[in-house]
């Protein structure tokens, strides 16, 4: 065992040391505060006695109105424009491409709602977006979030809602609330950015779509945005304990507009058809996803059927093709001899 | 509903007209009952479907084959596109060019088309940077074929990528670039800012060799050009469409791609450039005051920048695709459709305010010859039917006409001023004296194809395209010109609108009529 080591085991133990101490000086205040009682403490329910079950405020259920009201939207505004901007900036250094696909939409009078859809890799990817979207939109958008961990305690939920304008959504079905409220502010001029997967990739390749998205375009007729993030998972990707800075892309793609009587299915496989062209775009160029297209190969975000360490092999090969998701090196140290 | 275009006579409640005054503009005072000022059509709706349309056009040609039938795994394919002179100013991103390129791409891609080479079609214009290049194509684009050398521009003095179609009974040579001669099909995309522009034009001068563009870029072809807009009277027209029939017989297959665009030339804040003046508003009266003011004190190069970075929000109005002339025809009608104002009547004066900039100092310096060529050789030559200014008249235009020069951009335009100028205006000698030395010049070559610079000939062209006007008038005024640079060019040079008046006396009378052209916007004045 080397030095370091021995140095690394006694600040564990130091640090176990203190711990015990702390439990051990607050435990008799614990026990006083216990034995307090009501009204100190929640009272307990008498035998026989039913109660109303509270009306559930959290989940689906928490009430996001109040973070659009122009005093929250015009706080929100300063702190992604400012602190949260520069964060981005620091952590992400993103790169966007794709914006003039949406120029036709962004030139109307009156500018319609959208829905963007990008993949999910990171937490890091809603406030990314809140600082890509382009204009007219980014200063009226809304994030579907996922209801039972966003929104499972008020404090959380408040947050979300005010710093990233966040409103609940049922990972798994799509519920009559969430619907309702989300045709609602699509009715009143907002966008959505919604992930199609449902939640963070476990393992850095993409999940199966689920199909709320296209639900809610089908149903308000509004466009899908395909928006393709490359990039965030290596930085703060699902499980990691500390952030990473490295470099991110974002790629806009052309809107996809619900066809009469379309089924949603078909609607969604367009949408994630049209993210993995934007992804194979992106790590190749324009022209080669075209030729790739045409033959049928361009590579699923889920990545290959396999399982196992190949899938793992396969992505870290990805990433060593381009620049993005890597983390900046230090410089060579080495001359490179080939 | 856009408005068309009008006639406004002035009376003595008409509030003064603006002026443009290259990289500044000014309001002036015209002399009322005796003055008039046109006005161009207001900006015509453009596509809502923009996207849409282009498919549509590409699915559904004129007089040809669906570009889908047209495209077979293992053929040549290449797409020449409009270089940077178009349009003007250069419009918001994404640019049409890019918009339909990628549509043909797309295209490309699902027939398998492998071998696909893009070329800026420059003719002797400068070669584009590779910012202009990406503006135009987009990045996507861009990135996904110049790494690989299959983006490229046009190179008019390369021997070896030329080639020789054949000759016109009027002996005209044809040369154009080789790879577009040799590939199965050629797809030329191009925006009609003009009328001029478009049809046999886009391939025959385009991608044209010096050998083959001299036979209708000479003072005899532009001097019966009646006006270069006006198809039926025009000489460059004519040339280009015979060259055409060669290149339809002995040259590639090619599908024509042909866009317009309306004139919704300037953003917000400089709207009001567009507006009628009675019609600016308290902001728009501000925001001209403000402005006018300021780059009165701002040295000419950051004001170049500020006004070079200036994108139109202009779009596109209509997109036609498939046989050249077929298409062309309609294309016309349409650029006729957005610029035509019905004008009665020929003026003893003309006036016109000169802008910063023309098809050839994009993102440069507008040079004295530059000035002559954009009043004389385009505006002047905006008309169908007669001239706006009658023969004999005067021709005021206001611009400061710096003697200044981009040396990257246009040496020979340097030496034409300093060598050829000093010693002939008149564009039929300097065409037999002087031509070969500066079409020849080895450096001046060299320039052109590995820097950015317009070819050593192009100053004589620039000459040649106003010859037509300066035969016409008794007497062209430039007033707020370097009065050095002014003399140089052959003009009078006047300090204020009213002196420039009082110098036309001479010429037209003491009660002349006066008519002022307001361009930009573009407008073609139809002279009954």
């Amino acid at each position: 065992m080397n030095s370091k080591d021995l140095a690394k085991k006694g600040t564990l133990k130091v640090l176990a040391r203190t711990g015990d101490a702390v439990e051990f000086a607050a435990r008799p205040a614990i026990r006083r505060v216990r034995k307090l009682g009501f009204p100190y403490r929640a009272p307990t329910v008498p035998k026989g006695i039913v109660i109303e079950p509270k009306e559930d405020r959290l989940g689906a259920n928490f009430e996001t109105g109040w973070a659009r009201t122009p005093v929250a939207r015009g706080f929100r505004r300063v702190f992604l424009a400012g602190p949260v901007t520069a964060a981005v900036r620091v952590i992400a250094s993103p790169r966007v491409y794709g914006v003039d696909r949406l120029s036709d939409l962004a030139r109307l009078e009156e500018p319609i709602p959208v829905i963007f859809c990008p993949n999910h890799h990171s937490h890091l990817d809603t406030p990314l977006m809140a600082t890509v979207i382009p204009q007219p939109w980014r200063n009226k958008v809304v994030t579907a979030a996922a209801a039972d961990y966003f929104f499972n305690t008020r404090t959380k939920g408040a947050l979300a809602a005010l710093s990233l304008n966040a409103i609940p959504i049922d990972r798994e079905a799509t519920g009559r609330k969430s619907a309702e409220q989300i045709r609602n502010l699509i009715d009143t001029g907002w966008s959505l950015v919604i992930y199609p997967e449902g939640g963070r990739s476990p393992d850095g390749w993409g999940q199966e779509w689920k199909g709320g998205a296209a639900y809610i375009a089908s149903r308000t007729q509004t466009p899908l945005i395909p928006v393709f993030i490359d990039g965030t998972g290596s930085i703060f990707g699902k499980g990691a304990k500390k952030l990473r800075p490295g470099r991110t892309r974002i790629v806009f793609g052309a809107p996809i507009w619900p066809e009469e009587d379309e089924n949603i299915r078909t609607l969604g496989s367009r949408l994630q058809k049209a993210v993995e062209l934007l992804a194979d775009e992106v790590s190749t160029d324009y022209w080669d996803s075209r030729l790739r297209r045409k033959e049928k190969a361009t590579p699923k975000l889920t990545g290959p059927e396999y399982n196992g360490w190949r899938r793992q092999w396969l992505l870290s090969e990805m990433r060593q093709t381009g620049d993005t998701g890597l983390r900046r090196r230090q410089k060579r140290r080495w001359p490179d001899i080939g | 509903m856009p408005r068309p275009g009008f006639v406004q006579e002035v009376d003595r409640s008409t509030p003064p007209q603006l002026f443009w005054r290259g990289e500044n503009f000014s309001l002036e005072k015209l002399p009322a009952d005796r003055s008039r000022v046109i006005y161009a059509p207001e900006p015509h709706d453009p596509i809502k479907d923009i996207d849409g349309a282009i498919r549509h056009a590409l699915l559904n040609p004129i007089d040809s084959d669906p570009l889908p039938e047209l495209l077979f795994p293992g053929m040549k394919l290449t797409i020449a596109f409009d270089d940077v002179s178009l349009p003007l100013p250069k419009m918001t991103r994404p640019d049409i060019r890019q918009r339909v390129i990628e549509a043909v791409l797309d295209l490309a891609a699902d027939a398998g088309v492998d071998d696909v080479h893009i070329i800026a079609a420059l003719a002797l214009h400068r070669r584009m940077t590779e910012d202009e290049l990406r503006h135009a194509l987009g990045d996507r684009v861009y990135d996904a074929f110049a790494p690989h050398g299959t983006l490229y521009q046009h190179d008019a003095e390369d021997p070896d990528n030329l080639a020789f179609l054949g000759a016109t009974p009027e002996g005209e040579e044809v040369e154009i670039n080789k790879r577009a001669a040799e590939s199965d099909l050629l797809v030329y995309v191009n925006i009609n800012l003009v009328a001029m522009d478009g049809g046999w034009k886009s391939t025959a001068t385009g991608l044209a060799s010096y050998r083959s563009l001299r036979h209708h870029h000479n003072p005899q072809t532009l001097l019966h050009s009646n006006s270069l807009m006006d198809q039926h009277r025009s000489e460059l027209h004519k040339s280009n469409w015979r060259m055409g029939k060669i290149m339809r017989d002995n040259g590639p297959k090619i599908f024509q791609i042909e866009t317009t665009l309306n004139n919704d030339s300037f953003p917000e804040p400089f709207g009001f450039l567009g507006k009628r003046e009675w019609e600016w508003n308290a902001r728009d009266r501000a925001t001209f005051v403000a402005s006018s003011k300021a780059l009165n004190r701002t040295p000419s190069s950051i004001a170049r920048k500020i006004f070079h970075s200036i994108e139109a929000p202009h779009q596109m109005t209509s997109i036609q695709a498939g046989e050249v002339e077929a298409v062309h025809k309609i294309t016309t009608e349409n650029v006729y459709k957005q610029q035509i104002v019905e004008v009665q009547g020929q003026t003893d004066i003309l006036t016109m305010g000169i802008p910063y900039i023309c098809p050839y100092n994009v993102n440069s310096i507008m040079n004295p010859i530059l000035v002559m060529c954009t009043a004389l050789g385009y505006f002047f030559n905006m008309y169908r039917g007669k001239p706006l200014v009658r023969e004999g008249g005067v021709i005021i235009m206001t611009h400061p006409t710096p003697w200044e020069f981009n040396s990257v951009h246009h040496p020979s335009y340097i030496d034409f001023f300093e060598q050829v100028l000093s010693e002939t205006t008149d564009g039929v000698r300097m065409h037999k004296e002087y031509e070969k030395k500066f079409a020849e010049d080895d450096w001046y070559r060299h320039l052109y194809r590995t820097g950015n610079a317009y070819h050593g000939v192009h100053p004589f062209y620039m000459w040649y395209w106003g010859t037509h006007a300066m035969h016409h008038c008794g007497r062209i005024i430039i007033v707020g010109g370097d009065v050095r640079a002014v003399r140089r060019l052959g003009f009078t040079p006047a300090s204020t609108l009213n002196d420039a008046l009082e110098i036309a006396s001479d010429v037209v009378g003491r009660t002349p009529t006066i008519t002022h052209m307001r361009v930009p916007p573009l407008m073609i004045a139809d002279v009954k």
